[in-house]
């Protein structure tokens, strides 16, 4: 089981970036996401669903995430997860990066 | 023969720009993880540009992913990108057949048994690469082109860098001459003003008569200029079809000598002939539709 050891950050709060906290969480805790966007009424779910699914893809049951979305596309939401899980010191599966 | 009239960068870390980049009609886009990345920003970076690479989709823009140089980043770079099937890697700061060797092995390890081979783009931008030039263009058979880095080179040289460009006239003519007689494409430095279209054109101009296939590019504005001048003129096509046509009609009767509007045509004539037809057929300009 994949986990992260401390709180990091990945992005910029430009103009079609997103910027991820995200924090060790408890054990059981599971995935706790906030999301602030300025889409949030349109894709909200689907950014929380790329966000829940790429930490899962990593093995993380258990993280606080905080995305801060500017209109980020799904790849660029996943690529800054995980550069976010990267530097919070997860061991990241190689064939996702 | 693959098209690099133009090469625009893109920097690695920008996702508005990456994800825009296929919509200004360069030959190639770089989606770039050296220069144009912060230090602290290259792993961000290179996580960003690996999953564009996989999903964003970058028309009929050759995908070139600029990595950091081999002492630096250059291992970590390959091993992440190279799966996302760029269609090739520029490597920077290239000085040796060695440098190529590391690279294409590198490469090697990486590629899925199922993708198209990643080819090598080596950028010469110090003194030791210009001299080793031939050598690193012939170092691999994934070498599809020289390209110059004016900058840097520069700067290796102690020498100022002028809108004018003789200080790196010697260098533009090396990196030709040995593309050329490795038989792979020769990319010109880019135009930093990119507020001088004049200047651009000029430079673009010179590049084309030196013998340059294409030129890099910094900003999307400078595509067009570019495109225009690499672009065979309809004179160019014209004059190539009389000189097919002349040579056609002398073999037709026997002869291996042609000649046109009182000039012979002999074999480099013809060559040339061809590779602005092929250019122009390549760009849907036959036919005078453009």
């Amino acid at each position: 089981m994949a986990s992260i050891a401390k709180t990091a950050q990945a992005g910029t709060l430009e103009s079609s970036d997103v910027m991820i906290t995200v924090a060790p969480g408890t054990q059981g805790s599971g995935i706790v996401i906030e999301l602030e966007s300025i889409v949030l009424a349109q894709y909200g779910e689907d950014i929380k669903i790329i966000l829940e699914k790429t930490v899962k893809d990593q093995g993380i049951t258990d993280i606080y995430i905080k995305a801060v979305d500017r209109g980020a596309l799904d790849c660029t939401i996943c690529a800054r997860t995980l550069a976010a899980l990267s530097r919070a010191g997860a061991v990241l599966k190689e064939e996702i990066i | 023969m693959d098209l690099r009239r133009s090469m625009l960068f893109i920097p690695g870390n920008n996702p508005g720009m990456l994800q825009n980049g296929g919509v200004f009609g360069a030959d190639s886009v770089i989606l770039d993880l050296e220069d144009a990345v912060a230090p602290m920003e290259k792993d961000a970076a290179r996580f960003l540009v690996a999953q564009v690479l996989r999903t964003v989709d970058y028309g009929v823009s050759e995908t070139v992913v600029r990595i950091n140089p081999l002492d630096t980043f250059a291992a970590v770079d390959i091993k992440a990108i190279v799966p996302c099937c760029p269609d090739a890697i520029l490597v920077p700061k290239v000085e040796s057949a060695a440098d190529i060797h590391q690279v294409a092995a590198m490469i090697a390890a990486a590629e899925k048994p199922e993708q198209t081979p990643v080819k090598i783009i080596a950028l010469l931008e110090t003194p030791c690469g210009i001299v080793e030039a031939y050598h690193i263009a012939k170092a691999d058979p994934r070498v599809v082109a020289l390209a110059l880095g004016a900058e840097d080179y520069t700067a290796g040289l102690g020498a100022m860098r002028t809108k004018e460009g003789t200080e790196i006239f010697t260098a533009r003519t090396i990196v030709i001459n040995a593309a050329a007689a490795a038989n792979v494409q020769s990319i010109d430095t880019p135009y930093t003003d990119a507020n001088d279209e004049e200047g651009l054109l000029a430079d673009t101009q010179l590049a084309k008569r030196l013998g340059f296939k294409g030129k890099l590019s910094i900003n999307p504005r400078q595509i067009d200029v570019i495109h225009t001048v690499f672009n065979p003129s309809l004179n160019d096509i014209d004059w190539a079809q009389q000189v097919i046509h002349a040579i056609r009609k002398a073999e037709a009767e026997g002869s291996g000598v042609a000649s046109l509007n009182g000039k012979m045509v002999d074999l480099p004539i013809v060559n040339r002939a061809e590779r602005i037809l092929h250019l122009a057929e390549l760009l849907g300009l036959m036919g005078g539709e453009k």
